[in-house]
């Protein structure tokens, strides 16, 4: 669930608030991102890739509040780690978008399950000829 | 609450999700004027946002083996025109999206065109429709659609979020693009998808085929809805006193880990991941390392707790029944497409997984939206003709209203179609039993329900939910054998006078009636 804005980091730009499919978040009276309908949230993460100054921060959890402060949330290393991951902004000439090896990795689990299918075969042979 | 908004277009598109996206790409392209609105943002909304689809991405040369192959799969219920179009539909279109979307190229140089992961496609499917001239409303849900006297679709009303403002538009056509739905289970992206397009187009007359195939799981890092599910096809599973599952990974997996989860807790490990892949992962599924980085667990080490989440149709496979190649449906100028129509025309009794699903949400959005346009075109907006508003459930109460527990509703469609053991493992009165308990419910909301502005978005949710449901369980318990995805434990076995498809229809009388079984000879007469 999201948790935090940090409100240090908040621009007012309110991306967050239009990205946000669930309709969450707001731009409060002081110009920065609020969280307005917390239980709202569906934990999809896309209001952090969103932001580009990585105020926001979203908890993994998805059915209770967890309570992260800004400070936690500061602390933990992980703010910005999900825009950074997608090669978003700033991030594109370092975190290259992988994503079409998902097919040949799903080929190599295939290919896997045959091979440990096959040597489960081959200890069933050898302990029933012992 | 504000003034309404009045709007008359040639097309509506409800739903901007990648289906949604695709229709009005394709109607802008063929002259309509298109509006497109949005429960949340298109952009955002919808199960491709969150993940990365792969698409049905087969070269001309090997479609006929393609077809053939997922044919047989299809026991029965597929159609190998139907695949034929969506192969042929999906290699043309998806490099077209070259000036929106960032292709990569594989390690020789080639450009890869299968798979888009999930928030950059949705981004370029954005900026696709804008430039193609679409008009875009965020946060703008549709509650109900709106006819003419001759029952030809009309337009659509809802509700924009901000500001609590009713919205009309008038249109010559509509098409339905809201998404599967998976009743209100946790998985990743589902949250906005609560089967409203269902509800809206039965209200109008349109009818659903496939209700019975709504039974697909996803496993997950308990407690969260990461639903990305490519590390766990190479899963060590275990049990409770850490005592490793035979449990052999592959398409047919599900059943096993419904049947640990059953018995206990289950966990995974994920040491089997070539450690080239575990390197590359975030790069690849960014999402899927997020939660074990954001936990404190270590993703390909240490052994850990996990869910299966509930599909519903959103891999299931039911949905909205088109009547024609440009996937119309029952009623003039109302077309379907993506999750929100039923995709076993392609997939058959077995889940299309993202690849076939996704090809089919692009091709069946792209047929939709030019033939809504064409239609449009030669009729127009009619907005000086009288329209009939078709929603009753949560609108319109038939006796007093009342206060009426929207979510309690969406709770107990949470419990009767999710749980394992009564939609994995399906049986006639288990099935009639939680039937029972959901018409008790539509009853009581469609008597008495009724709520105002985000409280009648969220009561008119539930009645969409609690619609799906019924129309699930009254065609699971019609389907009295085992095919494919669907699984009766009092009737383990295909039955081969069933081999066709269902159709399902009604809201306070659910009718449910199959089709024709057609021998594959007709079929393929029929298709020539």
């Amino acid at each position: 669930m999201i948790e935090v804005v940090i409100e240090e980091r908040c621009s007012g730009c309110g991306d967050c608030v239009e990205a946000c499919p669930s309709d969450v978040l707001r731009v409060g009276e002081g110009g920065k991102a609020m969280i307005a309908a917390q239980a709202d949230c569906q934990t999809c993460l896309l209001c952090e890739l969103y932001c580009p100054t990585d105020a926001l921060f979203v908890w993994p959890e998805v059915d209770r509040i967890a309570g992260i402060t800004a400070d936690q949330a500061l602390a933990s290393g992980q703010l910005g780690a999900f825009r950074r991951d997608h090669g978003w902004g700033e991030h594109a000439a370092t975190h290259a978008n992988q994503h079409w090896r998902m097919g040949a990795i799903f080929e190599r689990a295939r290919l896997q399950a045959i091979d440990l299918a096959a040597a489960k075969t081959a200890r069933t042979e050898e302990g029933s000829s012992t | 609450m504000s003034e309404p908004l009045t709007l008359a277009t040639d097309v509506l598109v409800i739903g901007g999700g990648l289906a949604g996206a695709w229709a009005a790409v394709a109607a802008a392209r063929a002259g309509a004027d298109v509006v497109l609105v949005d429960k949340g943002h298109c952009g955002t909304s919808g199960v491709t946002a969150t993940a990365g689809p792969g698409h049905w991405w087969v070269p001309p040369e090997r479609r006929e083996a393609a077809v053939a192959d997922r044919l047989q799969r299809s026991l029965g219920l597929g159609d190998p025109n139907w695949m034929g179009r969506i192969l042929d539909l999906t290699w043309t279109s998806l490099p077209g999206l070259r000036d929106h979307y960032a292709f990569s190229t594989d390690d020789r140089g080639e450009v890869q065109h299968r798979a888009l992961r999930g928030p950059e496609y949705m981004r370029a499917m954005r900026a696709y429709a804008v430039a193609t001239g679409a008009r875009i409303l965020d946060h703008h849900p549709a509650l109900q659609l709106l006819r003419h006297g001759d029952g030809s679709i009309a337009g659509a009303s809802g509700l924009a979020l901000r500001g609590e403002r009713p919205w009309t538009i008038r249109a010559g056509a509509v098409v339905l693009a809201t998404g599967g739905t998976a009743f209100a289970s946790r998985l990743l992206g589902s949250a906005t998808n609560t089967g409203d397009g269902l509800l809206m187009g039965v209200e109008a007359g349109a009818d659903l085929s496939g209700m019975e195939f709504t039974n697909y799981y996803t496993p997950s890092l308990a407690g969260t809805n990461m639903a990305r599910s490519m590390a766990y096809s190479f899963a060590r599973w275990f049990d409770a006193d850490d005592r490793e599952l035979d449990i052999p990974n592959g398409p047919d997996v599900t059943p096993h880990l419904a049947r640990a989860l059953l018995n206990g807790p289950l966990f995974c490990r994920l040491d089997r991941v070539p450690a080239d892949i575990q390197a590359v992962m975030p790069e690849v599924q960014p999402n899927f390392v997020l939660p074990f980085q954001r936990l404190g667990i270590e993703t390909y080490g240490e052994r850990f707790e996990v869910t299966l989440h509930a599909e519903g149709t959103v891999r299931g496979i039911g949905g909205l029944r088109v009547t024609d190649q440009t996937c119309q449906t029952q009623v003039p100028g109302l077309f379907a497409a993506g999750d929100a129509a039923s995709r076993e025309l392609v997939t058959g009794a077995i889940s299309g997984g993202g690849a076939v699903n996704s090809s089919w949400a692009l091709s069946s959005g792209q047929w939709a939206g030019a033939a809504a346009a064409r239609r449009a075109r030669s009729t127009g907006a009619r907005e000086t003709d009288l329209a009939v508003a078709t929603g009753q459930a949560g609108l319109k109460p038939r006796r007093e209203a009342r206060t009426f527990d929207a979510a309690g509703a969406v709770q107990a469609v949470r419990e009767e179609l999710n749980a394992y053991d009564k939609n994995i493992f399906r049986r006639g009165d288990v099935l009639a039993a939680s039937l029972e308990r959901l018409d008790r419910i539509w009853r009581e909301l469609a008597d008495h329900g009724r709520a105002e502005g985000r409280a009648g978005l969220r009561l008119r949710e539930a009645a969409a939910l609690v619609a799906a449901g019924r129309w699930s369980k009254a065609a699971a318990l019609a389907r009295r054998e085992s095919r494919g995805m669907h699984r009766r434990e009092d009737a383990p076995n295909l039955d081969p006078r069933l081999a066709s498809r269902q159709r399902a229809q009604g809201l306070d009388r659910i009718f449910t009636r199959f089709e024709p079984a057609l021998a594959p000879k007709a079929w393929r007469a029929e298709v020539a």
